[in-house]
């Protein structure tokens, strides 16, 4: 057995890897998939009923009500991100693994935004449509969900990091993350709405950009540290 | 070329229950160290400690006379891990997970196949995980080990759920690794016969 002969692949391939056994697991079991893309197009189908058909008032609530419903459909998915690895063992296997843990993570969190973020801004323009959104408008939108949803991931991932050792930790996580969250929903829902009315919107994309970016530098140390701690 | 694990007065505090205290033991190359003690009294806790997945309360643990916690990531590419829990995942096939596994760490050039049929695992290889016993995915995590090319193996109970044939069959591959330079930490509760050198370590 020579040390010489001994090669780790290298970490795109931990990166790759990761994401593509969680993108495998996720076309074998598409309700977990899809729950979440339920729940967010029967919040924003129900809406409309409850506060009736004005479409002055829905042209006045949708950004608002697609981004709630965007935001509280992606904190359910978050739930599961981490529970099955860590209950199967393969946490464990992740761990003592030479492959450095944030880039893992970052594969894992890349196959969530996939199966999570992704579609939901692939089905917003139906929904948006039923709230009389203009075609322009609707392209802000998707853009503000694509960016937005990509921090929900990375952020959601600290949260579900560090309540993957509680049993039904689901209220917790979503207490963690809402602060860090908030600020993204306002931002997208703002821009969308500044657009609706012909005003500048770039802002709000920049904003959420820059929220993305940082969460992307900053969210998978955070998450590996948070693993290490609630596997103890 | 030969490696060395050693722990230095190892004290591990859980809640409020001291589990062991000043527990020190030195393993070298071909060498196979056996942890010993009944149900609950910290097997699990300390080869979890040895592999630096737990903080010790004191002590420090050694790969190659070199802090581990200085040297992590080398450390971890030296191991390979089988617990209680297997790590595979039900909804995947056998060839599935042992392919995501061979990112993780250096392979070895044995011929999976010839591992397939060795674990008696061969005929299952097209079906998902879920729908295999216990036993056979006990057997799919030890195909893990013996496609890992690393020289420290961590054993926790590795004889849950195997039939006699079974366990006999990981003594027999503990036996070849160890006769080959490698090295082995196993927690058991059962006689374990391994032709190799051993050392017991016995926590109270």
């Amino acid at each position: 057995m020579s040390d010489a002969s001994r090669e780790i692949p290298g970490i795109f391939a931990g990166l790759g890897a990761t994401a593509k056994r969680d993108l495998l697991l996720a076309w074998k079991r598409p309700g977990d998939v899809l729950n979440p893309l339920f729940f967010f197009a029967m919040v924003c189908t129900l809406f409309p009923l409850a506060v009736g058909p004005s479409a002055e008032q829905l042209e006045f609530s949708g950004p608002g009500v697609l981004w709630v419903a965007a935001l509280l459909a992606t904190l359910l998915s978050l739930n599961a991100l981490f529970i099955t690895d860590f209950e199967d063992g393969s946490l464990d296997q992740l761990l003592v693994s030479p492959q450095p843990l944030p880039i893992l993570v970052l594969g894992k969190i890349l196959a969530h935004w996939l199966t999570s973020g992704l579609p939901l801004v692939f089905v917003s323009p139906i929904l948006a449509i039923t709230y009389r959104m203009p075609l322009s408008v609707v392209g802000v939108m998707m853009l503000t969900l694509a960016l937005g949803t990509i921090s929900l991931s990375l952020l959601g991932s600290i949260g579900a990091a560090l309540t993957v050792g509680l049993h039904r930790g689901t209220a917790l996580l979503s207490l963690l993350i809402l602060p860090l969250a908030m600020p993204i929903m306002i931002l997208g829902a703002n821009a969308v709405s500044l657009a609706a009315s012909n005003d500048i919107y770039s802002t709000g994309i920049w904003a959420l950009g820059a929220y993305a970016i940082a969460s992307l530098s900053l969210a998978p140390y955070a998450t590996a540290a948070a693993l290490r701690i609630s596997n103890e | 070329m030969t490696h060395k694990l050693s722990g230095d007065n190892l004290t591990l505090i859980r809640g409020e229950r001291c589990l062991f205290q000043d527990l020190s033991f030195a393993l070298e190359s071909g060498g196979l160290l056996i942890l010993e003690g009944r149900n609950g009294c910290g097997k699990t806790s300390l080869i979890r400690a040895i592999a630096g997945m737990l903080s010790l309360e004191e002590g420090t643990v050694y790969w190659d006379d070199e802090p581990v916690e200085k040297q992590r990531q080398q450390f971890h590419g030296a191991l390979v891990w089988l617990a209680h829990r297997t790590g595979l995942k039900g909804d995947l096939t056998l060839v599935e997970n042992l392919e995501f596994e061979r990112v993780l760490r250096a392979h070895s050039k044995r011929d999976p196949e010839e591992v397939y049929e060795r674990l008696g695992i061969a005929r299952l290889k097209k079906l998902i995980l879920r729908s295999l016993s216990a036993g056979q995915q006990r057997r799919v995590a030890l195909a893990r080990m013996l496609l890992a090319d690393v020289p420290l193996w961590f054993m926790d109970e590795p004889f849950t759920n195997l039939d006699r044939e079974g366990r006999q069959l990981v003594m027999e591959l503990v036996e070849e690794h160890c006769a080959t330079g490698g090295m082995c930490v196993m927690a058991a509760h059962q006689d374990v016969e391994i032709g190799a050198p051993t050392t017991k370590v016995r926590i109270q």
